[in-house]
């Protein structure tokens, strides 16, 4: 990078399509998958289950259907992210169908229709957009669809509320999750506009003590998606989301604008509105209070109580470090296990070693679409790649660091591994949406005439230099 | 835009790595204290039907977990009943004692020294299966010991220790009453609560492991404790030095019958006697003069030498110290030196102090787990340890000369082997209560020279009988050693 100024180091370098060792990963993702369903039968009943074959081809067909459609739409994709995503949701359905056979329910037939749905869409997704840029157009409507999405469940009838959270909506036979659609719209819209708006959010402001405040008109949108936090908090009761919306909305902001400042400001109102909520609401303090004390609530009896994170821990302390072994632990005792508390069963039967693999499955996919955003050439799609990585990252984190005891208990899946439909499909519309932009970014640049105009980014260059002389 | 993608990199990078600590710190790092929880029901449960190794004594197993059809799948079943219960202890829902308590992580399949082991059972999905515990109880000697000590009566109170001296592997532990811990293990909760509670309530403490756990006043086999001192001293030498004897001694600042003590009928002499005379006479006169002369301070270096005021028994938990007081005046001290006043001793103790003569002075560290094996058998034998040189070589053979004199023509007489030469020493001590019967002891070793048996028997109650320890506990120590050397 340092022989050649500006992007020209990148440029010069040429990606190889590597679709090879694509397939070559994602057999070994296959092994996870049929592995871990073969290795729950063993342990539980003692014997591989007899459905093996259809289950393992029905994984592998999944498998090879995402990997033509990559290769044939997408040939320069990042071939890391398909393989890993493809393991952790094996995993997860080894580890919801171990749960179903402690609990008696059968929620892993579903999460396979889902996975098999989500990679439908996976296809689909990368069929009809063939340039990630086409989004930049629907920008304000992702927005406003994002917004109505959230608010669906505050709607009577088809508004559902379930443990305490207002955030499913009924349609007939369905229950739906609309915040993991708008998440994504989310980061869209944000792209949209942050790409549009970064000069005005960045240049104008004023310098106190070493970080460069922004101005006070130019406060609109991050106020906006503040209060739309607070709103979801204070509505619909889930400070999961909560958190996440408003995280990743400092997070692209930051990135967009290049300035700490955006960081600092969003850090004090988050401060605040975490306050405030502690002080305001009794779920918020409960979350809190169960965090610092868990074993001081654990028999609460009324209800709010810490008992599921505290059989979690519980759960964490029996795995050890290498787990009681898929089928031999007591994950069944954590209520939810199959959704929120999944890191717990992985804990508890899996050990250390498993949750530390998975974390780096995790780390992988947040490095390969960070990766994404340095080598893509448009800054809609850094932002939108940083967004997606965003996203996944501080979901990661708010989940498993809640049900670890990082931080307080926050309600969100662990994408991929969590059985839920609208998770686990729009996880893999995420994943076709990175794909997308790494085959963009990874793609040998056209020939290009001297005479066509620079790239959008030496454009924003030359007006920071205008600025400045 | 790359510098913030950057930053934000190493942000994702800081999240990923604080899940990693905190992850890593509650799995390694706070495992246990969570695992150890009262709430933790997981645990618990998951201990109780899990297959459990079990505890051998030779090639027989004394507990064992046998498959049932409930819902905990295994019944921990002990097929001796009581002779081994104060060892083995118990194995129930939520509380455990003896070896199942204290070597719990080994037949629970959790010790790490089993770790290749469940590796191996990980990979091949096996539930991990719990260790063996293999003692070093010798089956004939143990029932030898249970036999001679339960034929004294149904109600007799009182313990025996065997060791073997060139090592501390405990031979023989056997403590009455007992109780029997198939009861204690039962899957019937109500039925076994009852049952436990009756048990803690028991004036005769059934639970309690006497070998151990009781410590009382040692009487005349502390006298072995006191000779050591003498002839460590320098002042003496040898199995027939010659000693203060005497029909009677009045403790220094005493005057009176309180202060007087007497023989109980025994030939002391008049002036000095030989050492040797003393011991088979077993002579309180004596044996008060030579504490006197050596000095509260060197009693208590020579007893805690012995592991006196000490906790030495690693493998097998609930060990109490035996006590010598550290601070005495000179009538004190003439009490302690035949075992009376405050010195008070458990039988491992005495057994302790016979193996350390036998031993050539050396106190081997008593253990009683002689192996760990895994659920493949690959076995971890446990090292001999050397607790302390409690006396020279000299002082060590001079008491065994000695010692064998009082089997062969002393008080000690009822535990002679014919073709064998036996060291032994017996204690008949008061309780200072008037009226009540006193305590019987009996320690002794065999052969003279590479002793393979120290034995110590305590007979704390034995309603009915004249409580003597050489007629009540010589026979019971001279089957345990036959049954060892033979």
């Amino acid at each position: 990078m340092a022989t050649t100024p500006g992007t020209g180091a990148l440029m010069g370098f040429v990606h190889r399509r590597r679709r090879g060792a694509e397939l070559f990963l994602l057999v070994l993702a296959l092994a996870v998958g049929v592995g871990g369903y073969a290795a729950v039968g063993l342990g539980v009943d003692g014997e591989v289950p007899a459905n093996i074959v259809g289950y393992g081809g029905w994984l592998a067909g999944l498998m090879v259907a995402a990997h033509v459609a990559v290769r044939l739409v997408a040939p320069y994709a990042d071939p890391v992210l398909l393989p890993v995503v493809a393991a952790l949701n094996g995993l997860g359905l080894a580890v919801i169908h171990r749960l179903d056979l402690a609990e008696g329910d059968s929620f892993a037939p579903q999460q396979l229709t889902w996975m098999t749905l989500g990679v439908i869409l996976f296809v689909l997704t990368l069929l009809v957009l063939r340039d990630h840029r086409v989004l930049a157009r629907f920008t304000y409507t992702a927005g406003l669809l994002a917004i109505v999405l959230l608010m669906l469940p505050m709607a009577p009838v088809i508004g559902k509320q379930v443990n305490g959270a207002r955030i499913w909506i009924h349609l007939g036979p369905f229950n739906f999750q609309p915040g993991e659609v708008a998440k994504v719209l989310l980061v869209v819209a944000f792209a949209g506009y942050l790409v549009l708006h970064r000069d005005a959010l960045a240049l104008a402001g004023r310098r106190v003590l070493f970080v460069d405040l922004p101005r006070g008109r130019d406060l609109g949108p991050i106020l906006v998606m503040w209060l739309i936090s607070l709103g979801i908090l204070v509505f619909q009761r889930d400070l999961g989301s909560s958190l996440l919306f408003f995280g990743l909305f400092l997070l692209m902001l930051y990135v967009a604008t290049e300035r700490p400042g955006w960081v600092v400001v969003g850090a004090l109102l988050f401060s605040g509105g975490a306050v405030a909520g502690y002080r305001l609401f009794g779920h918020v303090r409960v979350r809190v209070d169960t965090w610092l004390h868990p074993f001081e609530y654990y028999d609460g009896g009324t209800g709010e109580n810490s008992y599921q994170l505290v059989e979690g821990l519980f759960g964490f302390a029996w795995g050890g470090q290498i787990g009681k072994g898929l089928g031999e632990g007591d994950p069944g005792r954590v209520p939810e296990a199959s959704s929120d508390f999944i890191m717990a069963a992985i804990g508890e039967e899996l050990g250390l070693t498993g949750v530390l693999a998975v974390l780096l499955l995790y780390g992988i996919v947040v490095e390969r679409a960070l990766r994404t955003a340095l080598i893509c050439r448009d800054n809609f799609g850094k932002l939108m790649a940083t967004g997606l990585a965003g996203v996944f990252a501080l979901q990661l984190f708010v989940v498993i660091g809640g049900v670890t005891r990082l931080i307080p208990l926050t309600g969100l899946t662990t994408s991929f591994l969590s059985y839920g439909g609208s998770s686990l499909v729009m996880s893999w519309v995420i994943i076709a949406l990175l794909l997308r932009i790494s085959d963009q970014a990874r793609r040998p640049v056209p020939e290009l005439t001297p005479e066509v105009e620079s790239s959008p980014d030496d454009e924003s260059t030359q007006v920071i230099k205008l600025s400045k002389t | 835009m790359n510098k913030p993608i950057r930053s934000v990199s190493i942000f994702c990078l800081l999240l990923f790595l604080a899940l990693m600590l905190n992850v890593t710190y509650l799995q390694f790092w706070e495992a246990d204290s969570l695992n150890d929880r009262a709430e933790n029901r997981r645990v618990k449960e998951a201990a109780y039907s899990s297959e459990r190794g079990a505890i051998l004594v030779g090639r027989t197993p004394i507990a064992e977990s046998k498959p049932v059809d409930d819902e905990f799948n295994y019944l921990r079943t002990y097929p001796a009943k009581g002779l081994y219960a104060p060892v083995t202890g118990y194995f129930s829902f939520g509380s455990s004692s003896g070896i199942e308590s204290s070597q719990n992580e080994v037949l629970s399949g959790d010790d790490p020294r089993l770790f290749i082991g469940s590796l191996v059972d990980l990979l091949s999905n096996k539930a991990p299966k719990g260790g063996n515990v293999q003692l070093t109880l010798d089956p004939d000697a143990q029932q030898a010991a249970y036999d001679g000590l339960a034929a004294l009566g149904d109600d007799v109170e009182g313990a025996v220790v065997a060791l073997q001296p060139s090592t501390g592997k405990i031979l023989a532990m056997v403590s009455l009453p007992t109780f029997d811990p198939n009861r204690l293990a039962s899957h019937d909760f109500a039925t076994r609560d009852a049952l436990y509670a009756r048990l803690l309530e028991d004036d005769k403490d059934p639970l309690l492991n006497r070998a151990i756990q009781t410590r009382l006043f040692p009487g005349s086999v502390f006298k072995l404790v006191t000779a050591a001192a003498a002839l460590e001293s320098d002042k003496y030498e040898g199995a027939d030095a010659m000693v203060p004897g005497g029909a009677t001694f009045q403790l220094p600042q005493t005057s009176g019958e309180g202060g007087l003590i007497d023989n109980e009928g025994r030939y002391c002499g008049s002036g000095e006697i030989t050492l040797r005379l003393a011991m088979e006479q077993s002579c309180n006169t004596t044996f008060a003069q030579l504490a006197i002369e050596v000095g509260a301070e060197g009693m208590l270096r020579q007893a805690e030498q012995f592991g006196f005021n000490s906790s030495y028994l690693e493998d097998l938990g609930g060990q109490v110290r035996s006590s010598f007081p550290d601070e005495l005046t000179p009538p004190e001290v003439g009490q302690v030196g035949f075992g009376q006043f405050e010195v008070q001793a458990t039988p491992l103790q005495m057994a302790m102090v016979a193996a350390a003569i036998a031993n050539d002075g050396v106190v081997m560290r008593p253990y009683i787990v002689d192996e760990v094996q895994s659920a493949d058998y690959d076995a971890q034998t446990t090292d001999p340890e050397e607790l302390s040189r409690a006396i020279s070589e000299e002082t060590a053979e001079a008491l065994r000369e000695v010692m064998v004199s009082t089997v062969d023509d002393g008080t000690a007489s009822p535990a002679a082997i014919s073709g064998v030469s036996v060291g032994g020493k017996t204690g008949t001590a008061q309780r200072g209560v008037p009226g009540e019967p006193p305590y019987g002891w009996f320690v002794s070793f065999a052969p003279q020279d590479d002793a393979d048996v120290a034995v110590a028997v305590m007979i704390q109650e034995a309603p009915g009988r004249e409580i003597a320890g050489g007629a009540l506990g010589g026979p019971i120590a001279k089957a345990v050693m036959e049954a060892i050397i033979r």
